[in-house]
């Protein structure tokens, strides 16, 4: 059975509704800059619309993939993170990079490595970096159940369209950033979850609740978080956890400076030269590997990258 | 002073039809932060107040100390809720509803509710009437001691049912996982 027949009209009948009710739909095709949007938030579809067939069993498989992903794609992850702990409520909250938004706007080229990427490489790129594991191979009914959750979630969205929610908020360019202060707020509004140590929490039963931010179970030195712009938009937007956009702008960058200049995983694409990794992939002034940071050169004695099986 | 265990059980176990939590096997720096809260009148109760108040500083750290260490039998025969209350207790408890901000109870409780830490107290087990009274008090401002406020903010956004609703799951949840069962 095709797409078509599978998902019924819900999503667009919504969208149009919510247009309707007086907010103007106004999305922004990609490539365009500055446009405003004033659309209301896009409202995937809920879990029970998933239809219970082989077809639905796939969607689930990626939902479970996608909140529980060291223990049900294990060969793949290489750290105590999960999918959703930087794509919170498991894909669908918007500014937290939303996989609904994200199914939208791909194939898409990307500098990250100079080609096209399909959606099914951009999921390969998350377990390589943001996982510290093995990318799973293009075809792999891990990636497969993934996509399809995600057009699951997208379903009757504007393919094409960058919504509003998508990716992380890019907050204003700092006048610098101040890791003194950024260690203040670390210790003020966030070692009571992540720990002291950024080393997270676990509960008795060793599941891991609070996510490591940094040292070897984190993610590694070629993920996105960890360029301190991504950082910044997500920790603004989104924590401390339940106290979204409670941190000032200066609060979030500092924070994230923080936490984005202590050691980490090694790149994956480490050459063996430090200097000339970090003219490749992180020539930023948000970016901290190869910097000297309170007498440590990050990458230098860096936890080893790709660590599978868990 | 009446004698902890009158209300909280001979072993700290609690006592659900009083609604007297479980003490044994909790943290010890969390015990010792809510008897030291009931002290200040951060956590303001009229029954635990001038309890708390009678008990000087090393005292309430040696009753923490005491009750941490202690291991309650599970309590006899768990409270069944009925079903759809159940299914919302549920869901607010293990996915949570972000719609309204709010993360799932497990994300900081625990996935079973068995706490995470000194901060993040388990609520498995624990009556359901203590439990929604928790939940009242932040609402109204009555406990106050918590870290970064975490706690009033969700209590503030959860309605009076969704309140009863979680309370129930968590009083039905088995405490074996903590160490207050074993
Ligand atoms: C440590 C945090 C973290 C983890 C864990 C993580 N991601 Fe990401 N993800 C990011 C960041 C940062 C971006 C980049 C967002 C941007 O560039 O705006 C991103 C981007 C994405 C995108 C593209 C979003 C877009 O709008 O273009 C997808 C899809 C994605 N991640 C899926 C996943 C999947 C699937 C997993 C688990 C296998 C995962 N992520 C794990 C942080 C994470
Ligand atoms: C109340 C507990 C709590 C507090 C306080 C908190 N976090 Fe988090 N944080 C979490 C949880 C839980 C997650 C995972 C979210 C999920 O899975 O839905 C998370 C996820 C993250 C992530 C992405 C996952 C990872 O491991 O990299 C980052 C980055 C982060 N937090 C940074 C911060 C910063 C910076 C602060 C302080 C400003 C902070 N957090 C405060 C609980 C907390
Ligand atoms: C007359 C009954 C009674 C006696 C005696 C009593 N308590 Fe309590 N205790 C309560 C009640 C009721 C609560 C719930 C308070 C609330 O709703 O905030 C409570 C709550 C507590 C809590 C908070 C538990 C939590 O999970 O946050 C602690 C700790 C505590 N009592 C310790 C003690 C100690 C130690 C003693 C003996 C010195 C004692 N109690 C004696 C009735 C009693
Ligand atoms: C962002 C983190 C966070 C989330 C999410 C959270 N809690 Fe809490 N909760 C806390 C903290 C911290 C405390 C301890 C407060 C203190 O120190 O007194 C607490 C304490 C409690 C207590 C008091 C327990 C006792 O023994 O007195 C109850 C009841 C409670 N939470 C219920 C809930 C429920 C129900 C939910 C979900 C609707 C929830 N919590 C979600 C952080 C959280």
């Amino acid at each position: 059975m095709n797409l078509m027949t599978r998902f019924t009209g819900r999503s667009a009948a919504r969208l149009a509704l919510a247009t309707a009710m007086g907010g103007l739909a106004v999305l922004t095709p990609l490539g365009s800059v500055g446009a405003e949007t004033t659309a209301p938030p896009f409202v995937p579809q809920p879990d029970s619309a998933i239809s219970d067939d082989d077809f639905g069993q796939v969607i689930r498989l990626g939902e479970r993939i996608f909140r529980d992903t060291g223990a049900e794609a294990r060969a793949f992850v290489g750290n105590d993170l999960r999918c959703t702990n930087c794509h919170l409520d498991r894909g669908r909250l918007g500014h937290s990079a939303p996989l609904w938004a994200a199914y939208l706007v791909y194939p898409a080229y990307r500098a990250k490595n100079r080609h096209v990427n399909t959606f099914a490489e951009r999921l390969q790129g998350c377990f390589r970096y943001s996982m510290n594991g093995k990318a799973p191979p293009l075809g792999d009914p891990v990636l497969v159940a993934l996509e399809t959750y995600a057009a699951f979630l997208a379903h009757g969205a504007p393919v094409g369209m960058k919504l509003p929610g998508q990716g992380y908020p890019k907050l204003a360019k700092p006048k610098g950033l101040d890791l003194a202060h950024g260690r203040e707020v670390y210790a003020a509004k966030c070692a009571l979850c992540h720990g002291g140590d950024g080393a997270g929490q676990a509960s008795p039963d060793g599941t891991i609740v609070f996510p490591p931010l940094w040292g070897a179970r984190s993610y590694n030195w070629g993920a996105g978080m960890s360029s301190v712009v991504n950082a910044a938009g997500f920790i603004k937007a989104n924590m401390p956890l339940s106290q979204g956009n409670s941190l000032t702008d200066a609060e979030a960058w500092d924070v994230a400076a923080y936490i984005d200049s202590r050691e980490r995983p090694q790149d994956p694409r480490f050459t063996g030269d430090l200097a000339a990794t970090r003219k490749a992939h992180h020539d930023s002034p948000y970016d901290f590997y190869g910097q000297a940071v309170d007498g440590v050169t990050l990458g230098e004695g860096a936890p080893p990258a790709g660590t599978v099986p868990h | 002073m009446p004698a902890c265990a009158s209300c909280h059980g001979d072993s700290g176990g609690g006592n659900a039809e009083g609604g007297f939590p479980r003490l044994s096997g909790l943290a010890e720096d969390y015990l010792a932060h809510e008897l030291d809260s009931f002290a200040d009148g951060s956590r303001d109760h009229e029954i635990m107040g001038p309890i708390a108040q009678g008990l000087a500083p090393e005292e309430r750290r040696a009753l923490a100390v005491f009750y941490a260490g202690l291991r309650a039998p599970p309590p006899d025969g768990t409270p069944q809720p009925d079903d759809t209350a159940y299914d919302r207790g549920r869901m607010l408890a293990q996915t949570g509803e972000w719609t309204k901000a709010l993360p799932a109870c497990a994300q900081c409780h625990g996935p079973a509710g068995q706490g995470v830490g000194a901060a993040f107290p388990p609520l498995a087990g624990q009556p359901a009437a203590y439990l929604a009274a928790q939940l009242s008090a932040w609402k109204a401002g009555t406990r106050h001691n918590d870290p970064l406020g975490l706690m009033k903010g969700i209590a503030d956004r959860l309605s009076d049912d969704d309140a009863t609703a979680v309370a129930a799951y968590y009083a039905a949840l088995p405490v074996t996982a903590i160490g207050g069962g074993r």
